[in-house]
């Protein structure tokens, strides 16, 4: 891909600042260690004290958290504690709100996203993300699948591409044969697996995912969950998700939101806890998130 | 109206005769409203058959084919009008067509809400204008300051600054159709686009655009048949020439034009043959052709009406 050079250099000239910062905000934060003996992977990804506002509204209070390389993070908590929020800071998709306004960084492989010369639209070619309504262009399997690559200016074997994003995202077998036909005439499950290898095609370096399944059967659910695993080799993946089993099934780390009700009644999103998912689903450091995994709020 | 006389404890779930009379007759009312915007229509329509049919019989037939429109003289040659209400409709769509979209696109992907707010209503002031206004502005503007500049040999009344006039008019309606069509594209498509990296201008010219295209194409359909019905822009700068031309620098009748110069009066003649009927004739032609483009434009939404 032609903008894979250019990530190259942002990686090597950021590699050890991902490394060292890792260690000084799991520190900073006593609730929220990431515990285990073992070195965690680099991190491509971090939020330091973010916050979200949407208009006067204060969504998401002083969120920092780490995404570690090669692996699947995911974010839980209850309906309306800024999960989605806190997701699409990651590829500065909030910007397409009008009224939201982001303070705080949210570092990639060291580089504020939200400095003032950075790009949203390369940041989005290097995060990308799927959405929780399968949203497929009115246009051919095809074409959704082209579609980031051509804008981005993709100058290979476009067929191959195609099918390389089909393949991984295992759907190429079910749509080989109707790859010119409109995406609209897939199954809901077959869309939302379009909507990954259409995600894929640009060969990002993360992926984020809002609750990608919630719209699909269990089938369908535990295919794409497959699929999560298959690729976290080569992507980085944060997923957004209400289902606990499917938190403690795929990732491998988890962070717990939770919402704080202020004394004007406004509801602020914060992070309660961040660790392995392991230990988040055994051993929780905290009584808000035990009471969330066992099923009694939320 | 069997139970009405049900014991009390029994549930009365009759309606009360009273209500239902309401209703019935709040039926009628909108029914009868109804029925006579049809029977309106109709009662027109047939008129203007009737009337053409008539025509048909005083002349010739050949007469539709000689040199021209020149009604007194029994030329009645269809054909120019129809050409030059197409040219006429051809210049104000080359104008429209590209401001309409292009405003609309703004409004719908670029403007700020606040923006929006103050641009949307300004459009529709354009829409109100009245059409006389823009006819004169036609004749005493853009004929000399702009046609005539560019083009000496054009003539005072020529088909150029008409259709430029006409498609001023019709800049709002292709707008504001395109844009309540790409509006209605869900946010989420776009949101998918941005999220692959695309940059706004792809996100609405790869994605909106083509997402919202039968509401363009509707847009587009319902201007044409707009600019074709247009009356007094043309009668008052495309002038009353009646030999066909397909020059945009001259000037000649179209069907509205030449409808309106008969119905004014200024072509009638006592006793001519034929000649204030043609007026008819040339209004039942209109007639079926934006009835066409309307029932084409339906098709269109219809047709290509996407599910998202
Ligand atoms: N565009 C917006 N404008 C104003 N407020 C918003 C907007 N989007 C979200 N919010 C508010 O921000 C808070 C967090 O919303 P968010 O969508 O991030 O929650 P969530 O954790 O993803 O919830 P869910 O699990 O229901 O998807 C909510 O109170 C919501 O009402
Ligand atoms: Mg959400």
């Amino acid at each position: 891909m032609n903008e894979g050079e250019s990530r190259v250099d942002v990686t090597r000239e950021n590699e050890g600042t991902g490394a060292m910062t890792e260690e000084p905000t799991t520190a900073d934060h006593d609730d929220a260690v990431a515990g285990g003996d073992v070195p965690a992977p680099a991190v491509v990804l971090e939020l330091d004290r973010l916050n979200v506002f949407y208009g006067d509204f204060h969504a998401v209070r002083d969120v920092s958290l780490p995404i570690h390389e090669h692996e699947i993070t995911a974010l839980i908590g209850p309906s309306g504690c800024g999960k989605s929020t806190v997701l699409r800071c990651f590829n500065r998709m909030n910007d397409l709100i009008e009224t939201a306004r982001v303070e705080g960084a949210v570092n990639y492989h060291g580089v504020d996203l939200y400095a003032p010369d950075i790009d949203p639209v390369q940041v989005r070619r290097h995060i990308g993300m799927v959405f929780q309504k399968p949203n497929p262009f009115p246009k051919s399997i095809y074409d959704n699948i082209a579609y980031g690559p051509r804008i981005g200016g993709f100058s290979g074997n476009l067929d191959d591409l195609v099918e390389e994003s089909l393949t991984r995202a295992a759907l190429f077998d079910e749509v080989k044969d109707k790859l010119q036909e409109s995406a609209f005439a897939l199954s809901g499950g077959q869309q939302q697996r379009l909507c990954i290898a259409r995600a894929i095609a640009t060969s990002p370096d993360v992926v984020l995912m809002d609750e990608p399944c919630s719209a699909l059967d269990p089938i369908a659910t535990l295919r794409i969950e497959e699929l999560m695993q298959e690729l976290k080799d080569d992507y980085t993946i944060v997923i957004v998700t209400h289902n606990m089993q499917q938190a403690a099934r795929v990732s491998d780390r988890t962070a717990f939101f939770n919402v704080q009700v202020g004394e004007t009644g406004q509801r602020t999103g914060h992070l309660v806890e961040y660790d392995e998912t392991g230990k988040i689903f055994t051993n929780p450091g905290e009584r808000a998130t035990e009471e969330y995994i066992t099923g009694r709020f939320g | 109206m069997a139970l009405t006389d049900t014991s009390p404890q029994t549930m009365d779930l009759t309606g009360d005769p009273k209500r239902l009379a309401r209703e019935a007759r709040v039926r009628r009312v909108f029914l009868a409203a109804s029925v006579i915007s049809i029977v309106v229509s109709v009662a027109i329509i047939l008129s203007l058959v009737g009337e053409a049919w008539n025509f048909l019989t005083k002349i010739e037939l050949g007469d539709l084919n000689e040199n021209g429109w020149f009604p007194r003289r029994g030329r009645f040659q269809i054909l120019a009008l129809i050409v030059h209400t197409l040219v006429i409709s051809a210049i104000a769509m080359a104008v429209a067509a590209p401001l309409g979209l292009g405003a609309a696109i703004y409004l719908s992907e670029y403007a700020r809400p606040n923006v929006r707010r103050v641009l949307k209503p300004s459009l529709e002031v354009l829409a109100g204008i009245p059409s006389v206004v823009l006819g004169f502005f036609a004749l005493t503007f853009i004929t000399p300051n702009v046609v005539k500049n560019l083009f000496s040999s054009a003539s005072q009344s020529n088909f150029l600054a008409a259709g430029i006039a006409v498609g001023v008019l019709i800049v709002p309606l292709v707008a504001s159709v395109s844009e309540d069509a790409m509006r209605a594209v869900p946010t989420a498509m776009r949101e998918a686009s941005y999220g692959l990296g695309a940059k706004r201008w792809h996100t609405s010219l790869r994605v909106v655009v083509p997402a919202a295209i039968s509401g363009i194409v509707a847009a587009m359909i319902l201007a044409v048949s707009r600019a074709i019905g247009e009356t007094m822009i043309v009668a008052l700068a495309a002038g009353t020439n009646g030999i066909m031309t397909l020059s945009p620098l001259d000037g000649g009748l179209t069907m509205t034009g030449a409808m309106a110069q008969l119905a004014i009066g200024s072509d009638q003649v006592a006793g001519a043959v034929a000649a204030f009927q043609s007026l008819f004739f040339v209004g039942l032609v209109l007639f079926f052709m934006t009835f066409a483009l309307n029932v084409l434009s339906e098709r269109v939404v219809r047709r290509f009406r996407n599910k998202y």
